[in-house]
């Protein structure tokens, strides 16, 4: 065994609740940035980290930005808990969901 | 046989990462489905092979060749080495702009992000993720997103390409022909 005696002693799942949750507010977070960035011009160009790749840059650095902030924010609160897994995980679907329709232009195109 | 230094990167970028990503997926879902009762470790590594792969995909699209994909030509120009304006400049190659590169430019996000929690999940309980069925079955659930996510930037990326190809720079002489 790799893991650490702790964990594969009582196995909590609050850290592994947490990551899960970061990532689907990540996929939301991000499809909601880029409608934002795309729809307020004075945002788009804010997010226009590098010129280059325009907007997308910032869109997608600030959404890792709040994803790693999420995520530790979460980590910190949860990882020596047990949390209620069943109702974080579709939490967490459910935002991954709306990131992956959000993204899709036709439906991004509503807003 | 010849091809040009863009060509190379979008080669690379496509069929080296992105399509690698891809291969490794089906490996990545057998082994959470699993049952988390195969070589923890090996797992560990795999997903961090996977999710390195992964934001070199995203990474070098975004940075090196959406850049040349996007870039304005100035005026009176071919629109040959300008794949967004070129796609654009036909009602029949439009669609592939609006939707499919305005989708995979974001969605493709979904793949690194995912399959990093996966990674940093399967690496803090190793093991022990044998018992917690909830959140095993809930990753799996995300890396196989994370395919869905690949795999619609890659079929997006390959009609972009072959609608609108991103050439330019060098030129890489690879062969004479006969």
């Amino acid at each position: 065994m790799d893991e650490s005696p702790s964990i594969a002693a009582s196995p909590r799942n609050g850290a592994g609740a947490a990551a899960l949750l970061a990532a689907g507010w990540a996929a939301a977070a991000l499809a909601v940035l880029a409608i934002l960035a795309d729809r307020i011009p004075t945002l788009g160009r804010w997010m226009t980290f590098y010129r280059p790749t325009g907007p997308l840059s910032g869109v997608t650095t600030s959404a890792i930005v709040l994803w790693l902030a999420a995520w530790m924010l979460l980590h910190r609160r949860w990882r020596r808990r047990d949390v209620a897994l069943g109702r974080i995980v579709l939490f967490a679907f459910a935002l991954l969901v709306v990131g992956l329709l959000l993204t899709f232009p036709p439906l991004a195109d509503v807003f | 046989m010849a091809i040009t230094a863009r060509g190379l990167w979008t080669l690379l970028h496509g069929t080296g990462f992105g399509a690698l990503f891809l291969l490794a997926c089906s490996g990545a879902l057998v082994e959470l489905g699993r049952g988390g009762k195969g070589d923890s470790r090996f797992l560990r590594h795999y997903l961090g092979a996977m999710a390195l792969l992964a934001w070199a995909a995203v990474l070098s699209g975004a940075y090196l060749i959406y850049p040349w994909y996007r870039a304005v030509p100035p005026a009176g120009a071919a629109l040959a080495g300008f794949p967004q304006r070129l796609l654009q400049s036909n009602p029949a190659t439009a669609g592939w702009h609006a939707y499919g590169m305005e989708w995979k430019e974001h969605v493709a996000w979904f793949a690194p992000i995912a399959v990093t929690m996966a990674w940093s999940v399967v690496a803090a309980y190793g093991g022990a993720l044998a018992r917690l069925k909830t959140l095993r079955r809930a990753v799996l659930g995300f890396v196989a997103a994370a395919m869905v996510a690949a795999a619609l930037a890659g079929f997006f990326g390959a009609m972009l390409n072959k609608n609108a190809p991103v050439m330019g720079g060098p030129t890489l002489h690879l062969a004479e022909g006969r």
